[in-house]
């Protein structure tokens, strides 16, 4: 791995085929390579996501990130279009589908793209990332700390997501889920009712529970930060991605 | 946690922004993890004017007890209003 990269901002057909932003970061002088969508976390489509996106392709991945509040706010900072976004109650769930589709297909097209692609989310791209791979057909998903899969979000936030576990039975691939022992949204009982459910129906995943850990532990710049969670995370990442994606 | 929390109001008056001052119509209030403040969970207040597009938005995160003062603040200031500014 020599971490040699390029970086840009592109446009891609996302859902209904409307053109939305999205940031790609793939390797260079790497004659094969597989693929990871990343989806934002809440806060947004923001200078630190976009580092993780860069560190994807640092490790030999392309990766390519969905701006999900692109159409509320074309164009602004990533913390207005998240206002924005909020306000509105976040993204339709089959418009996510939509977008994620198509940073699959874009990133399939990649001249050196070896037709595996997997996602990674955040907060609550981690239930978006759960969604797309029952969804849609990929080749390994990460769900770092998304909450609302199995359990309804709490009474009274006013929120407009739906746990998506019922979908399970459609799950198309591995699930690697990164969480906080001392997380609330998801809290370890949901995450431990999710494993059930995929051990149910024969779907394989691995479930990682980290102690002394909240929400939001791989945010670099945010005290959430955990560095040993953020760590050992990382490398269960390399090592799915790693079984899943690579070659 | 994320906690998602947020409520949304209808407001009249005026904010400043990065481009100078403009009418604020909206207010989105959250409780949720800072972009900026140095706290795991602030309380966010967004006062917005959508119709002016995203960054007409003044934005403040303040820290639990620095929220809960303000508040304080609020009621006791427009608790002393004499009788007779207000409607």
């Amino acid at each position: 791995m020599n971490e040699a990269l390029s970086a840009e901002t592109i446009s891609i057909a996302g859902h209904n085929g409307d053109e939305i932003e999205a940031y790609l970061a793939q390797p260079t002088g790497s004659e094969q390579f597989g693929s990871v969508v990343v989806i934002h976390h809440m806060p947004g489509y923001d200078p630190e996501t976009k580092e993780i996106v860069r560190k994807f392709a640092a490790h030999g991945y392309a990766a390519l990130m969905p701006n999900l509040y692109h159409r509320e706010a074309p164009g602004a900072s990533s913390d207005d279009a998240a206002a924005v976004a909020r306000a509105r109650g976040g993204v339709p769930d089959d418009r996510l589908v939509g977008d994620v589709a198509g940073a699959v297909s874009s990133l399939k097209a990649l001249p050196g793209a070896n037709g595996k692609v997997g996602v990674i989310g955040y907060c609550s791209g981690g239930r978006q990332s759960f969604l797309s791979a029952c969804s849609l057909e990929l080749d390994a998903a990460v769900d770092c700390y998304g909450a609302c899969v199995v359990y309804p979000p709490p009474e009274g936030l006013g929120l407009k997501f739906t746990p998506v576990a019922g979908l399970a039975k459609d799950l198309s691939c591995p699930v690697l889920g990164l969480f906080g022992a001392d997380d609330k949204l998801p809290s370890p009982e949901e995450t431990a009712e999710l494993s059930k459910i995929l051990d149910d129906l024969g779907k394989p995943h691995e479930f990682h529970t980290y102690d002394n850990t909240g929400h939001s532990f791989f945010s670099v710049d945010r005290p959430a930060y955990r560095v040993a969670a953020a760590n050992d995370g990382w490398e269960k990442i390399w090592d799915f991605f790693g079984r899943y994606l690579a070659g | 946690m994320c906690t998602y929390l947020t409520e949304t109001i209808k407001i009249a008056g005026s904010g400043k922004g990065s481009a100078g001052w403009f009418a604020v119509s909206d207010a989105s209030v959250y409780f949720d993890h800072p972009v900026h403040a140095m706290a795991e969970h602030t309380l966010n207040i967004d006062f917005r004017n959508p119709g002016k597009g995203p960054d007409a938005r003044v934005a403040v995160e303040l820290t639990y007890e620095s929220a809960r003062e303000l508040v304080r603040a609020i009621e006791a200031t427009l608790g002393s209003v004499p009788p007779g500014l207000v409607a």
